[in-house]
């Protein structure tokens, strides 16, 4: 098992690396010291050939590089989701903590943090999920990315990302936690600035990293008071003594809050900025600008998912702060509601996805609040299914119409291309809860918590915003693939289906979003969720509640199918029916409209209050602070006293103030060797 | 070992530069030989200080290859040994130098003395970290300076002489009162043998107090600490690259090896009475020259800007007082020399090409030169303190032993984790990134081989150590374990005498 489990975390890790250091064209042109230094005597034209070779070397061109890298490691992922699911099934019906110790890494006084690879149900989950995936993403990139022209280093990365994840999840201490997580940030930003040519990738990658930056703050904070407060950052120690911190204060800046809420909340501020909620989602939308694959993988199905992934791990925390816990379902409510509410209107078909993985990821944060881990964690795990198959999905049609992102650029696409059509159909039915698709339960699921919980806030929130994902998803299908088409007619002309080896990974990916839930409900959620997460999930009381016969009035078991519905028919109506409605509704009511188009305007109003006043502080400090005050008043106002002074007096002035240096020195050494043995004897 | 290795290591550059005084001419010829002798006489100097390594018992928490001659009479002696906080920085210095040389391989300008005086810096800044005696370690420390004065001042950018003027005031101020406080250390305890002076401080709290301060002047410049860290971005921007490599690398280090060396032991009562200052002062280090990092033009004044703030975490994590922080501060200190070093090893890689620091005049660079792009982002990261590499661990440590101390110390300290990838981000945004626009641009070679071995071995290292940091913690924890002893016990004694008083 050992070995099994080493194999599923590192192998991606030496595919990477291979496919990085010597797939990639990083050490094939290596400059010479006479092409700096301008001697041209040598090697002139050898350099001019490398280089005029350089120049045209665009990434949207053609691809004549070697092509093991891309199938080294698609195949190294394929084995680690092989595996993964092996040791899955292991963890069915035997839950249990499988460790191993890997390497010492941070050993300093009562701290010790190492490299451990920590299996149990929750992680086993994971792997499947990120390997699954990642697998699948692998190998719809041979396709998608066959023409870009540095595609090692693309998969390189993506295996990069995949070991990062991994080590995430199979942390056994906050510290590894905290390793994966700022690699998945870094993997992230490359992989978003994948095509750095472009303005606008560049800054969605740094926008990216700072804002995760933000929330990792918070994370790291918590760790440091975790180890105050517990002298350990292991998970099991950490959970083992959790429960004689209750109600406790700690010392915490000005204030004295209960130690356990603080340390959530501190943590859960990590949660938040890689999961994109609420206030910290604005890097999500943005981190559309990478290639599409890297939107399935990182920004729906995984990544995103590392901040559910936190508080479900750090559950039998979370369970004694039930104020951190209020603090989850608000956030994650809001969130649902928020991002829902703006992909209503929004015209790139990337973003209306990106909007609803934000929506579902505060459906998850829900769950997790109000106690039913296992259905925050089940909808994560059908919820990489679909969602990946809906951007995947998006990305076969981009790819059908030319890179081509806007949907008013669209339509009339579903006749030409049946497979994807029938693709995004599945994602849809799934993520808006058709009955029996993979959704249905898991969404379903949470909503029925909420309720159940007595969080009648969330409970019709999510509500609301189960109508809206319903109308917004079918919205972006009725755009893109009914109707008469919108794109010119060149386009048109070579709209085609995409390669088998894009569509393998859809219809792997469509019979998930349609049987995931119906397979694995029992296990989750249902009759057996104590046995199958075993002590790897802290699940509160609501879920066994759920469980019981009448908690659930039938009215509240079948709202979200009206929710469904309902947005369904909205969306006919509005794009099927009579498509002026959307235009005539836009108009007559154009401050909400401009309110939701522009994403209720945070990041303008970010760029208000953040950052040009830390731009204006920074020259400030810089110009004023140090220029004016400290270099004004310290040696340059000294140095142009004694200046004065020598001027006037002798002109020792040289102009090589080292002479002063060095006559001071050798006074300094003087003066030493006669204080000390002139002056003490 | 029963012969003399450190004064060896000490003192095997000075063989370099002997040599050097013997070639003749200034010939192609002659300069080869002059540079491949620097770059032997470090190399050795490295392999030989390898062994200090290989037979440091980390076990043990005193001072080991000790070595003692009578020197200067009755007072001061030549006394040498290193323990768990002096080793590390003794391998530092020579694992840089033979880099920092290399670095230097196309200096033109006058290249027998330029070797020269690098050559001699080594001597002097190995010497800083073996010396056993305060007034040893003083003339080391003080005369140190001289040559990178010269390196500056001769061999730096336009502004060079406001730039090694400033850097003359700053330090001569801290270090005129250290020397007073050596003396007056001298005359109370009849000794300047720093084991006994560990030993035996006995200062009392209220003597304490003036020496820490006179020795902080010093330290304080050296680290350089908020408000007396503007002579670094000039000194920087002015110095030839292998200067700055050696500056921000070692220089540095001087101020928190002083702190941890002389103040924290000698002086605990006075630290303990000084540390809401120092971690005043360290605070404000790390958000407000981030935030002044952050508006740079120029490469260079952006990444010294960038050491001052790294180094508010060391002086933050050194007066934590505690095992985490004290271990933090070490590491960061030996994680900033490789990687501010490497940054300005990477940042004279373009300016050979374009001879230009200025940030805007670059753009682009990934699309000809992976390589380097590929290597600035591991050290970008490394700066940004990312997990898994040696960033990150020391970061990581001194945060962690400050909000033990304090938090709110480690609350506004962190911010800088949120600024550090702001800034460090948006130079590689501009400088790497983007469209090859600029025709100055357009035909620029990739690192070359001699380029990729000075910055190879500092990438393998950066990732290395923080993956597997346990090499250099291991070293510190029995010395770190010493000097945190006293401290505690003044902390009891001073919450005991709290405790009177209320009574």
């Amino acid at each position: 098992m050992d070995t099994v489990l080493s194999a599923i975390v590192f192998l991606p890790l030496l595919g990477a690396l291979i496919a990085g250091l010597f797939g990639t064209r990083l050490f094939r042109q290596l400059g010479q010291d006479s092409e700096v230094y301008g001697e041209h005597h040598a090697h002139d034209g050898h350099a001019d050939e490398a280089h005029g070779h350089d120049g045209d070397h665009g990434h949207h061109g053609h691809y004549d590089g070697p092509v093991w890298p891309m199938y080294l490691t698609t195949a190294l992922l394929c084995l680690c989701a092989v595996l993964s699911w092996y040791v899955f099934a292991g963890f069915l019906h035997e839950p249990r903590v499988e460790k191993v110790e890997v390497l010492r890494w941070i050993n300093s006084g009562a701290l010790s943090a190492n490299w451990m690879i920590r299996v149990d149900t929750l992680t086993a989950v994971m792997l499947v999920v990120v390997n699954t995936v990642s697998a699948l993403v692998h190998i719809y990139s041979l396709g998608y990315m066959s023409h870009d022209g540095s595609q090692p280093r693309f998969f390189a990365y993506l295996s990069l990302f995949t070991f990062a994840m991994l080590m995430l999840v199979t942390a056994d201490n906050l510290v590894q936690m905290f390793f994966g997580w700022e690699g998945v940030g870094l993997a992230s930003y490359l992989l978003i600035g994948f095509w750095y040519q472009r303005d606008s990738a560049c800054a969605a990658a740094m926008k990216a990293f700072i804002v995760n930056r933000v929330g990792d703050f918070g994370f790291a904070l918590g760790i440091f008071g975790c180890f105050l407060v517990f002298q350990t950052v292991d998970f099991d120690t950490i959970f083992a003594a959790a429960p004689g911190m209750t109600g406790k204060p700690m010392q915490f800046l000005a204030w004295e809050p209960d130690t356990l809420t603080v340390l959530c909340l501190l943590l859960f501020m990590g949660a938040m900025g890689k999961s994109a909620q609420f206030l910290l989602h604005t890097w999500l939308p943005d981190a559309m600008e990478g290639p599409t694959p890297v939107s399935a993988l990182i920004h729906a199905a995984t990544m995103v998912t590392a901040g559910v992934f936190m508080v479900a791990r750090l559950s039998p925390m979370f369970e004694l702060a039930p104020h951190a816990k209020d603090f989850v379902v608000v956030i994650g409510a809001i969130t649902a509601f928020f991002a829902a509410s703006v992909g209503l209107v929004q015209n790139d078909i990337k973003r209306v996805i990106a909007y609803s993985t934000c929506s579902q990821l505060g459906y998850m944060f829900v769950a997790l609040g109000v106690g039913a881990y296992g259905a925050g964690v089940f909808h994560l795990f059908t919820h990489a299914f679909f969602k990946a198959l809906l951007f995947l999905s998006a990305g076969s049609v981009i790819h059908a119409v030319s890179g081509e992102q806007d949907m008013r650029k669209m339509g009339g696409l579903g006749p030409l291309i049946r497979i994807t059509f029938a693709m995004m159909v599945i994602g849809n039915l799934a993520l808006t809860g058709f009955p029996y698709t993979s959704g249905y339960f898991s969404k379903d699921a949470i909503i029925e918590a909420a309720y159940v919980s007595g969080w009648g806030f969330a409970f019709w929130v999510l509500l609301v915003a189960a109508v809206f994902t319903s109308f917004y998803s079918w919205r972006l299908a009725f755009m893109t693939f009914s109707g008469r088409p919108r794109a010119s007619h060149e386009v048109m002309e070579h709209v085609h289906e995409s390669p088998l080896v894009m569509l393998i990974p859809l219809f792997v990916l469509a019979a998930g979003a349609l049987f995931a839930g119906l397979a694995f409900r029992d296990y989750f959620i249902g009759h057996h969720f104590r046995e199958f997460w075993g002590e790897s999930l802290a699940n509160g009381p609501v879920m066994e509640e759920m469980e019981q016969e009448g908690a659930v009035p039938a009215l509240v078991k079948w709202s979200p199918f009206v929710a469904m519905a309902l947005g369904f028919v909205t969306a006919w109506v509005f794009y099927i029916r009579d498509a002026s409605i959307p235009k005539r509704l836009a108009e007559r009511h154009q401050p909400l409209y401009r309110f939701l188009l522009n994403k209720w305007y945070f990041d303008e109003l970010y760029e208000l209050i953040l950052v040009k006043p830390t731009m204006r502080l920074g020259r400030f400090l810089w110009k004023k602070g140090d220029g004016f005050i400290i270099d004004g008043f310290g040696p340059d106002g000294v140095s142009a006293v004694v200046n004065d002074v020598t001027r006037g007096v002798v002109r020792l002035q040289t102009g090589y103030l080292y002479h002063y240096a060095f006559a001071m020195m050798i006074g300094v050494a003087a003066l030493t060797s006669w204080f000390l043995f002139g002056g003490a004897h | 070992m029963n012969w003399p290795i450190l004064s060896v290591i000490t003192f095997l550059p000075l063989l370099g530069v002997l040599f050097i005084l013997l070639v003749r001419g200034d010939d192609e010829t002659a300069l080869r030989n002059m540079r491949w002798g620097a770059f032997w006489t470090t190399l050795v100097t490295f392999l030989v200080s390898l062994l200090i390594w290989a037979g440091f018992d980390s076990n043990a928490s005193g001072f080991q290859f000790l070595e003692e001659r009578s020197w200067l009479g009755a007072a001061a002696t030549y006394k040498l040994g290193v323990d768990g906080i002096s080793m590390p920085f003794v391998i530092l210095t020579t694992f840089l130098m033979p880099i920092c040389i290399l670095a230097s391989w196309r200096v033109t300008k006058r290249v027998k003395e330029y070797m020269i005086a690098f050559l001699v810096l080594e001597t002097l800044m190995i010497g800083v970290f073996c010396s056993l005696d305060i007034v040893l370690f003083y003339l080391f420390f003080e005369a140190g300076l001289i040559p990178m004065f010269l390196i500056i001042g001769i061999w730096g950018g336009p502004r060079r002489v406001y730039a090694s003027f400033k850097f003359f005031l700053y330090t001569l101020l801290g270090s005129v009162l250290m020397l007073l406080a050596i003396i007056y250390m001298y005359w109370t305890s009849g000794t300047t043998d720093i084991i006994q002076l560990l030993a035996h401080p006995g200062f009392t709290p209220e003597a304490q107090k003036w020496l820490w301060l006179a020795f902080f002047a010093s330290f304080a410049v050296k680290m350089p600490m908020w408000p007396v860290h503007t002579w670094l971005p000039d000194a920087h921007v002015e110095a030839p690259t292998a200067g700055s490599v050696i500056l921000a690398a070692i220089l540095l280090k001087m101020g928190g090896y002083g702190f941890l060396r002389f103040s924290l032991p000698m002086f605990p009562d006075a630290s303990l009475y000084f540390q809401d200052f120092v971690f005043f002062l360290s605070v404000i280090a790390i958000v407000y020259t981030s935030l002044v990092a952050l508006m740079q033009e120029d490469m260079k004044k952006l990444i010294a800007y960038s050491s001052v703030a790294h180094m508010g975490f060391v002086t933050m994590g050194i007066f934590a007082l505690n095992r985490q922080g004290i271990d933090g501060a070490m590491f960061q200190m030996i994680s900033h020399g490789l990687v501010s070093g490497a940054l300005f090893l990477c940042v004279g890689v373009v300016y050979d090409r374009m001879h230009t620091r200025e940030i805007a005049a670059y753009g682009g660079l990934v699309n000809n030169m992976p390589l380097y792009a590929c290597i600035f982002m591991v050290f970008t990261m490394a700066n940004v303190g990312l997990p898994g590499t040696s960033g990150f661990i020391g970061e990581f440590l001194s945060l962690m032993g400050a909000f033990k101390a304090a938090g709110w110390v480690a609350f506004f300290a962190t911010t800088g984790v949120i600024l550090s990838a702001a800034y460090a981000l948006w130079l590689y945004r501009r400088v790497v990134f983007g469209k090859l626009t600029k025709p100055a641009l357009m035909r620029l070679p990739d690192v070359t081989p001699r380029e990729l071995a000075t910055l190879l071995p500092l990438v393998i290292l950066t990732i290395f150590f923080g993956v597997y940091p346990a090499p250099i913690l291991n070293v510190f924890g029995p010395a770190v374990e010493s000097i945190i002893k006293p401290l505690n016990e003044a902390a009891a004694a001073a919450l005991l005498l709290a405790d009177a008083s209320l009574k």
